[in-house]
């Protein structure tokens, strides 16, 4: 129809902004990347076309299967661990007073550091010689646990160093969930003889079912691209064995200039995060359904 | 209960005769610096059907939450079956509630969600299914338990959360504003379900509404709220024909009864009046039974005052005519300036600013003493 095109064509004036940074910040770069993931090329050179010989030296690099089980190792330990303590202060600060006013700025105050300045203040903390750790556990007794030089340890520092880090949100979506939940289904449990932990487990919980989905995707997609933790507090150490996917793609393409190899590593992360995420959004939604409104 | 034992002895039998049924004695409350209730009394019976009506904010929807234990009052005692429960936890009361939102559990499927309470209260498998399909059948909500609120309609949902009541076998039923969730055509037909329900259920029912027309149908007596007391206490039709005082005369009743400033004239056994147009009105109230003052107030409910045929009596200029079909409202103006309220046949021609006589039937009149106490007609 005539009058649908002629008003469309103001329409796509007014996204043409929008569209075209789009595409050149993002759709472009998405499809230059696989391109590139298929050369072998240095920032001096033009390189050369290899096909998939980049995957294929991924596949058998250990280097690269070590970063890729310490991404996934840390990302186990952090998000199962975050979820708790995120839920532990939304239910215990969700009440209206002064005092759990403050403690929520204090406990979302950590998102806004800079990863440098969060990992300065666990160095402090985690460093077996002088760190605030170290010397608590020797005025208490025991031997300081070695926690930036211990291949068993060094994960744990990350996980710790970046749990504290991203608290605060996680905590945030679930005080804002708590707060959807209406106030008279606790008041028809009382009714119901619910005891606190029975309202918990089939009142509370299930009313956060959304929020919990979206924090873990949120925290999945978010600690498999973990890098400026592992870069500044251990740098991937010792050995490797706290190094993680993003941190190798790092030292591959800006260590050793190979570009096409890093980004073939990066690809791979892609299609990863992508089928996590879609994967717990599939468990999750099916299991899910018909609980819109009440 | 230890609590039971410690209480007994401590309140005045010869005051207090405990029966089954509620009671609440002198309770209060008050929300930081604003008091919500004052000191009331109330007696139900054990099987009784009562409606709370008022106003909002006149403190009936907080004397239901201190009954079901959702909050708790400043002083006073509940008590429900000989027993003093204003103490006791909201679940271990005997009573259940009907939520105005229904708050029936969104993840649970109705069955689920009825029987959460049978199962917190230690009751068996076997007893549970027995007990839900029972209500499912009385109720007609059996092709229903297996869904969730969420895929039910809002008489549906209804349905459910009074199932989610009438399983538990409570002795008190609390309904907070049952029907108002619901449209008109639903909330007739829920309310003659309302009305057979509390045949089959051995308990009493406190229903709260600001609905004068659910309580007038459903109760056995209304108990009438505002500002923060009880008003009046007494079966329907009582209520309307001997309102205790001039607010419930004035908020039972639609449209609202008529009040003009009277002034007691001379006459006989029972009190005429001279209304402020000049106009007298011989009332069936005994004068012995009135306040010294000669300043009262008239009480003319719309059906009472008619549109005179013959062309005799007071007379007003009409401001809006109301057709309701098989009769219609006339809103006229005294010449005293004093607003009334009359009736007149269906097919009424007046139209605003027309002038017209009226017919007061003062047999059926009301009146008011100063402090607003409301006298009446002894046969009436």
């Amino acid at each position: 129809m005539k009058g649908s095109a002629t008003r469309r064509d103001p329409g796509l004036a007014f996204v043409a902004p929008f569209l075209l940074v789009y595409v050149l910040v993002l759709i472009l770069p998405m499809i230059h990347g696989v391109w590139l993931s298929l050369h072998i090329v240095d920032i001096w050179g033009d390189g050369h076309f290899a096909g998939i010989a980049n995957y294929a030296r991924l596949a058998a690099d250990p280097v690269f299967a070590q970063s890729l089980g310490n991404t996934f190792l840390v990302t186990l330990m952090i998000v199962p661990l975050l979820m708790i303590i995120a839920l532990g202060l939304g239910l215990a600060l969700n009440r209206a007073t002064r005092g759990a006013a403050v403690l929520r700025g204090i406990f979302f105050s950590s998102a806004v550091l800079s990863v440098t300045i969060v990992t300065l203040i666990w160095r402090f903390i985690l460093a077996p010689d002088a760190g605030l750790l170290g010397e608590l556990a020797q005025a208490a007794g025991f031997e300081p646990l070695p926690f930036l030089s211990s291949p068993e340890l060094a994960l744990w520092a990350l996980a710790i160093t970046t749990i504290w880090w991203s608290i605060g949100l996680p905590m945030l979506l679930f005080l804002a969930g708590l707060q959807q939940v209406p106030g008279d289904l606790y008041e028809a449990a009382a009714l119901d003889r619910a005891s606190r932990w029975r309202t918990f487990v089939s009142i509370t919980l299930p009313s956060l079912k959304r929020t919990t989905i979206l924090v873990v995707m949120l925290q999945t997609a978010a600690q498999l691209q973990l890098f400026g933790q592992a870069q500044l507090l251990t740098a991937g150490g010792p050995s490797g064995a706290s190094r993680t996917v993003v941190l190798f793609m790092n030292e591959v393409a800006f260590g050793r200039w190979e570009l096409g190899y890093a980004q073939a590593a990066a690809e791979v992360l892609f299609v990863i995060i992508l089928a996590v995420t879609l994967t717990q959004y599939w468990l999750t939604g099916r299991a899910g359904e018909g609980e819109h409104g009440r | 209960m230890e609590y039971d034992k410690a209480v007994a002895p401590r309140s005045e039998p010869a005051k207090l005769r405990l029966v089954p049924g509620l009671q609440l004695r002198g309770v209060s409350k008050s929300f930081k610096s604003t008091a919500v209730l004052d000191a009331v009394d109330l007696d139900v019976g054990s099987t009784e059907f009562i409606a709370f009506l008022g106003p909002s904010g006149s403190g009936k929807t907080t004397l239901l939450r201190i009954i079901a234990g959702l909050e708790t009052a400043d002083s006073g005692e509940v008590i429900l079956d000989e027993r003093r429960i204003d103490l006791a936890a909201p679940g271990d009361r005997n009573v259940a509630m009907v939520f105005q939102s229904y708050a029936l559990y969104p993840h649970m499927t109705v069955r689920e969600n009825m029987a959460f309470g049978l199962r917190n209260a230690g009751v068996g498998k076997a007893e549970i299914e027995t007990l839900i399909a029972d209500a499912a059948r009385v109720l007609e909500i059996e092709a229903l338990l297996d869904r969730r609120p969420a895929q039910l309609s809002g008489g549906q949902r209804q349905r459910v959360a009074i199932g989610r009541a009438i399983v538990k076998k409570p002795r008190l039923f609390l309904l907070d504003e049952p029907l108002s969730n619901l449209d008109a055509a639903l909330r007739l037909r829920t309310r003659v379900e309302l009305a057979q329900l509390r045949t089959r259920v051995e308990a009493g029912v406190i229903m709260v509404t600001h609905d004068q027309a659910e309580a007038m149908t459903l109760a056995d007596r209304i108990v009438v709220f505002n500002d923060r007391r009880i008003q009046q206490v007494a079966a329907p039709m009582e209520i309307y024909l001997r309102p205790a005082n001039k607010f419930v005369a004035q908020f039972v009743g639609s449209p609202a009864m008529t009040i003009l400033p009277a002034r007691l004239a001379d006459g006989g056994e029972h009190a005429a009046v001279t209304l402020g147009c000049g106009a007298r009105v011989e009332t069936r109230v005994p004068r012995a039974d009135l306040p010294a003052a000669s300043a009262l107030e008239i009480g003319l409910r719309p059906e009472h005052v008619r549109v005179s045929e013959s062309g005799e009596g007071p007379e007003a200029q009409v401001l809006l005519v109301e057709r309701l079909g098989e009769r219609s409202l006339v809103y006229g103006q005294l010449s005293d300036g004093g607003l009334i309220t009359a009736e007149d046949k269906g097919t009424s021609s007046l139209k605003a600013g027309d002038r017209v006589a009226l017919a007061i039937d003062g047999a059926s009149a009301h009146l008011f003493g100063p402090d607003g106490r409301g006298f009446h007609g002894r046969e009436a």
